[in-house]
């Protein structure tokens, strides 16, 4: 009886670095700069801490990337109100002020908010569509080789073609326009999401397989609880790129729309010769793909929360 | 620390009539290994290479056996067999009678690092072999938690395996391997990769459990320390073409301390394992030697 009382394992294994020792954020800075903390220092109150921290690290980031762009408005704006003409031309490009009171006008009707909806809804449809195609693909071609010989030839061949090259042959083969265009922005989308899934899953650590085997798993258990798992990293990544692919293909899409969408205002616009709003067409497109983007990481960042603390190998 | 306490009742919640490969009637003993006549050979771009050549073994139900050679010996090789990943090219290997085919929960596997499953949690790592066994999740969860309780990681249930120690994480794998009361346990250097300090400690700690299940151990090692201090019995092979060469019995009192190792008996099987495994270099050198 004496050993079993012994036999409490010890739960620090003499290392230096316990769970609890880990360091709480890789984005704050060790050694902050001298001038920032001695101001802040005297001000701060025993609450503001965190504050202090984020307006040095990630705040003051954002506050270098917001400028950055703030700089190349005023350069902008500059360029357009003095006719800079030296091989690029601003001469016919409207400036950022004029931009803005029309992207105001804009934003106080109603039109622009149904070519933004409209094409919202096709990227979602198109988007869906592709997650599932492509994930169910390219878990196939990473778990068989028959899959893989026969799918990737498709692939290979299909997918350096351009989404505006698809556009005659979407017209002639699809029922009506709508579906061209989200059969259009679903191939785009569709291509990183395979791929990186079948990078994802042929990255299967082999030896976390045999573990599963030896614990009774069934190549079903395997597939949902060590494979897809292992790939998510990669398979997220290819959601991201889809996504953001997925609204570059939908401009190609929508110039073959009649009447709604985001990229068919700003080729509209082209046509009806309105500068500032091809910009802000432009811009649309920019912001919203880079939105939907990170709404892509952020819901997906669940899956992925295991990696959160992995700081050591 | 905080297991101390907990110490007396994670003993009771173990499943006692599913531990120990010894039943009270005679016959129904579980954990017998026999090995008879295996070759194990490779087909590589470069020829064929002999891993494992005409090796026989049997292991009794419970007994603690080292399999003790120099790295690439194919002791690793022969244990993979006896877990049904490696096929023999020639020979038979069973467990109870029983040829192996496949892998299966009755041998738990603990290999030797980064073999836990990242994305779950300590709980659900260990709760995953019972949870194929068929049972429901309630009840694998409670299983987990008596297993994480033995290897003293009961407040890291939560955890994901990559905020842990190495120590830790390997105690975590043997937990998840012991949690399907597996017959056989078999153990892949699973603490080659650790720092001198701890491996002294988890080889202890191995100890103190397996005194309690007292299942059949297969426990692949370098280290003839490890060799010694653990096992009942120590098979020395030697290097290509693997070749069991000395089966030595370690006649140790247990339960065995860290005070045994510098002990004289100690001391004499060490020196004849490596005696043993001296000459066996030397035979590999001069083989390079003459091929070079």
């Amino acid at each position: 009886m004496d050993s079993k009382s012994n036999a409490a394992m010890r739960t620090d294994d003499t290392l230096p670095d316990t769970p609890t020792a880990l360091p709480e954020s890789k984005t704050v800075p060790e050694t902050p700069s001298v001038s920032l903390s001695e101001t802040a220092s005297k001000t701060e109150k025993p609450g503001a801490v965190p504050l202090r921290i984020w307006m040095r690290g990630t705040g003051a980031r954002y506050l270098v990337r917001i400028m950055a762009l703030v700089v190349a408005v005023v350069l902008w704006e500059l360029a357009s109100d003095n006719g800079f003409h030296f091989y690029v031309s601003f001469d016919n490009i409207p400036a950022p002020s004029i931009v803005g009171s029309a992207l105001v006008a804009e934003l106080t009707g109603q039109e622009f908010y149904l070519h933004i909806l409209h094409s919202l809804e096709r990227v979602a449809i198109a988007y869906v569509l592709a997650v599932v195609l492509g994930v169910l693909l390219g878990v196939a071609m990473g778990r068989s080789r028959w899959a893989e010989d026969i799918i990737l030839p498709y692939i290979e061949l299909l997918r350096p073609i351009p989404a505006v090259a698809w556009i005659p042959l979407a017209i002639l083969m699809l029922p009506t326009e709508q579906s061209s265009i989200i059969f259009i922005t679903f191939l785009g989308a569709l291509f990183p999401v395979i791929l990186n899934t079948v990078h994802g899953v042929e990255q299967t650590n082999s030896v976390l397989i045999r573990a599963a085997r030896s614990l009774g798993a069934s190549r079903t258990a395997i597939l949902w609880h060590v494979v897809l798992p292992g790939a998510m990293p990669s398979i997220v990544a290819g959601l991201a790129i889809g996504m953001g692919v997925a609204w570059f293909s939908l401009l190609a899409g929508e110039i073959i729309s009649g009447q709604y969408g985001i990229g068919y205002y700003t080729w509209n616009s082209y046509t009806l010769i309105q500068y500032p709003q091809i910009i802000i067409g432009m811009l649309t497109i920019g912001g919203l793909g880079t939105l939907c983007t990170s709404l892509v990481r952020k819901g997906c960042n669940p899956l992925l929360k295991w990696q959160a603390k992995g700081g050591r190998s | 620390m905080s297991d101390t306490l907990a110490n007396d009742n994670r003993l009771a919640v173990l499943d006692h009539s599913r531990l120990r490969a010894k039943s009270s009637r005679p016959g129904a003993e579980r954990g017998r290994i026999s090995v008879r006549d295996v070759d194990i050979v490779f087909e590589t771009a470069s020829g064929s290479h002999v891993a494992v050549q005409n090796a026989s073994l049997a292991v009794r139900p419970g007994e603690f056996v080292c399999l003790l050679g120099p790295s690439g010996c194919g002791k690793s090789t022969l244990m993979n067999s006896i877990a049904g990943f490696v096929p023999p090219t020639r020979g038979e290997v069973t467990i109870d009678g029983e040829a192996v085919t496949e892998p299966g929960p009755d041998r738990g596997m603990v290999f030797q690092q980064h073999s836990l499953f990242p994305w779950k949690t300590v709980k659900e790592n260990v709760a995953f072999g019972p949870l194929m066994a068929g049972v429901g999740q309630n009840e694998a969860n409670s299983v987990a938690r008596t297993f994480l309780s033995l290897v003293g990681l009961a407040a890291f249930e939560n955890a994901y395996p990559n905020t842990l120690s190495g120590g830790m994480q390997q105690r975590v794998g043997i937990a998840r391997a012991l949690a399907n009361y597996p017959s056989v346990l078999l153990m892949d250097e699973p603490f080659g990769a650790l720092d001198a300090q701890t491996r002294i400690m988890m080889q202890e700690n191995l100890l103190e459990i397996w005194q309690e299940f007292r299942n059949t151990v297969v426990f692949v090692t370098h280290d003839i320390d490890e060799a010694v201090f653990l096992s009942d019995r120590i098979v020395v092979m030697s290097a290509s073409p693997g070749r069991i060469i000395a089966d030595i019995d370690v006649k140790l009192p247990r339960p065995r301390e860290q005070s045994l190792l510098t002990s004289a008996e100690f001391m004499a099987l060490k020196r004849q394992c490596l005696d043993l495994i001296r000459q066996e270099t030397l035979n590999a050198f001069q083989q390079q030697n003459k091929a070079g």
